[in-house]
């Protein structure tokens, strides 16, 4: 195997770990893939704390490294995603989960009670993407002031932002 | 002389009168030569005792985020120079790598030699900023300069071999900018020649300090348990006994062929910070000497002539390849939609890149995850319950650098 080719034994393998997971409940996965050696599931948003927390404490995903929300483009439909990459320390398998959400109702609840960390992450989420976390202790703007208008990293806001570019 | 207070303007502001009993909020503002940048913290005190700590970032956020999207792949490399500027070839490293595994491309051996040699370098350089930077911040000012004397050797070699000091962007999609100069490797094998003898010195100075050890030890305590909840990676992690290293657990360039030791250290304190950082810099030491050794004469570009640039003899002489310079230049090359999360061990932690693709030249996400940013959430944690002459302390230790957590 070539040096920089895509090593699967860090990920946890899809297939079985899915239907672990479903045997706690059917309604947690609605859709799993994997490629590029990562392996990705899509849960439903109702359910992400109870798969985190189960995660976390059944399966040893102790680290979440990121939390990162993403605009999928104006046209989509759902139009926001939130991925979370979780890593187990002890055995240095990386997974990630996925979250959907629609344009006109981007909220997914908090899961700062699960890892602490998860806190800046969703406040820099809310703050760029626009995805509101419910139950979140303290979801205020953290890169951008916090009378800023709008959220920066949505494929309809303009690179330049909207202020007139002035010289003066 | 004595003061008659009768002509005094009386004041507009409420006397307190037990100004012992109240917290006082001061801002630890963004202009200040201890946080190592610019970053606010909000500090809640009882007389010296902090109550409650808040940092305030986003004085250097720069949207590069939000850039990337916007400038096709090997564009995007310049960018990521400038995010943890005292180790920008670990960015470099990311960035690139990230799009290697969507293009799913075989990297020549000497190419992953070579980033395996300047990352630790590069690792080393950035150890050498902390220990200068944060030795001043408590107070010791000889360590500074001897540190900054060492790195520049470093910085040195860097730019012999890409053109730049701080920003190289010596990496690109496929392997390297280009093959080393002509006479490197001697000048590296001077510079880890004396480094051993800087190291010994920075631990004469600093590790048998009786004032710094009382100054580090037991201050900013964080338990393994807070540790890996609140996200910490790196050093930072390690100091509290944890023992991960991306390096060994998910390793990548050719990190695996490597003989070097995973410092951990039991403490969780400023203290054990600092000693797993010193010991790292012997081990990057011990990885150079290995790369060193292991350089054979090989190509330093992968083999798709789609996605690397050909040799500048061969693009004057041979149509297609000047056919694929120019497509490479003016339009980028489409790399295949998927996605991908690589994280790489940086020298402050994980420094992971979420790199998302359409299909298209140009990525349509592009997620840095700083480890800066996730250490500096612990800092509350860390810092409530010390004194205010402990923070500066703390913030040294973990090691942030601003352009990493604001982007």
């Amino acid at each position: 195997m070539a040096e920089n080719q895509t090593d699967t034994t860090n990920t946890q393998e899809i297939i079985p770990f899915v239907a672990e997971l479903t045997a706690h409940n059917q309604a947690w996965v609605s859709g799993a893939t994997q490629a590029l050696g990562e392996s990705t599931i899509i849960v439903p948003r109702e359910f992400i704390v109870d798969v985190c927390s189960t995660l976390k404490h059944g399966y040893q995903f102790n680290l979440l490294s990121d939390l990162c929300g993403a605009d999928r483009g104006v046209e989509e439909d759902p139009r926001f995603e939130v991925n979370y990459h979780l890593t187990s320390i002890k055995t240095g398998k990386r997974l990630r989960l996925k979250v959907l959400l629609t344009e006109d109702d981007p909220h997914v609840n908090t899961v700062t009670d699960v890892w602490k960390t998860a806190n800046w992450h969703e406040r820099e989420t809310y703050d760029l993407v626009g995805i509101i976390f419910d139950n979140h202790p303290d979801l205020r703007r953290i890169l951008l002031p916090s009378d800023w208008d709008g959220h920066a990293l949505r494929k309809d806001y303009p690179l330049r932002g909207y202020e007139p570019y002035s010289l003066t | 002389m004595s003061v008659s207070t009768s002509n005094l303007p009386t004041s507009q502001y409420e006397v307190i009168d037990q100004p012992l009993d109240t917290q006082m909020t001061i801002s630890m503002g963004p202009q200040h030569p201890s946080t190592h940048g610019v970053l606010r913290l909000e500090l809640i005190l009882d007389g010296e005792i902090i109550v409650k700590a808040t940092p305030d970032i986003g004085y250097l956020h720069t949207g590069m985020e939000k850039l990337f999207e916007y400038k096709k792949y090997q564009q995007g490399i310049v960018i990521t120079d400038r995010m943890d500027y005292l180790n920008p070839l670990g960015n470099n490293l990311a960035y690139v790598m990230a799009a290697e595994k969507l293009l799913q491309l075989e990297i020549p051996e000497r190419a992953q030699i070579i980033r395996v040699l300047f990352c630790e370098l590069q690792r080393i350089a950035s150890h050498l900023v902390w220990l200068g930077t944060h030795a001043i911040d408590i107070g010791a000012m000889t360590p500074f300069f001897y540190c900054f004397r060492e790195r520049e050797k470093i910085l040195n070699l860097i730019e012999a071999a890409s053109g730049g000091r701080m920003t190289p962007s010596y990496f690109r999609i496929g392997g390297l900018m280009m093959d080393l100069p002509s006479g490197f490797e001697n000048r590296c094998k001077q510079f880890l020649d004396n480094f051993p003898k800087a190291l010994k010195e920075f631990n004469i100075l600093l590790t048998g300090n009786t004032i710094f050890r009382s100054r580090t030890q037991d201050v900013g305590h964080i338990s393994s348990e807070d540790a890996i909840d609140w996200g910490l990676t790196g050093p930072s992690l390690r100091g509290s006994g944890v023992n991960f290293d991306i390096r060994r657990i998910n390793p990548y360039t050719g990190y695996e062929n490597y003989d070097f030791d995973v410092c951990v250290e039991n403490g969780g304190d400023v203290w054990a910070r600092y000693l797993v950082r010193m010991r790292e810099m012997e081990e990057s030491h011990k990885i150079v000497k290995q790369a060193l050794s292991r350089l054979k004469p090989g190509p330093v570009k992968a083999d798709d002539p789609k996605v690397s640039l050909p040799d500048r003899e061969d693009m004057k002489t041979h149509m297609d390849s000047l056919i694929h310079h120019f497509l490479i230049v003016t339009e980028g090359f489409n790399v295949p939609a998927g996605e991908v999360y690589f994280p790489i061990e940086a020298s402050k932690g994980e420094l992971g890149v979420y790199m998302k693709s359409n299909g298209g030249p140009k990525p349509e996400r592009v997620h840095f995850r700083g480890p800066s940013f996730v250490n500096l959430s612990a800092l509350p944690t860390m810092a409530e319950g010390e004194m205010v002459a402990d923070v500066v302390a703390i913030i040294g230790s973990l090691d942030i650098v601003l352009g990493e957590i604001d982007r």
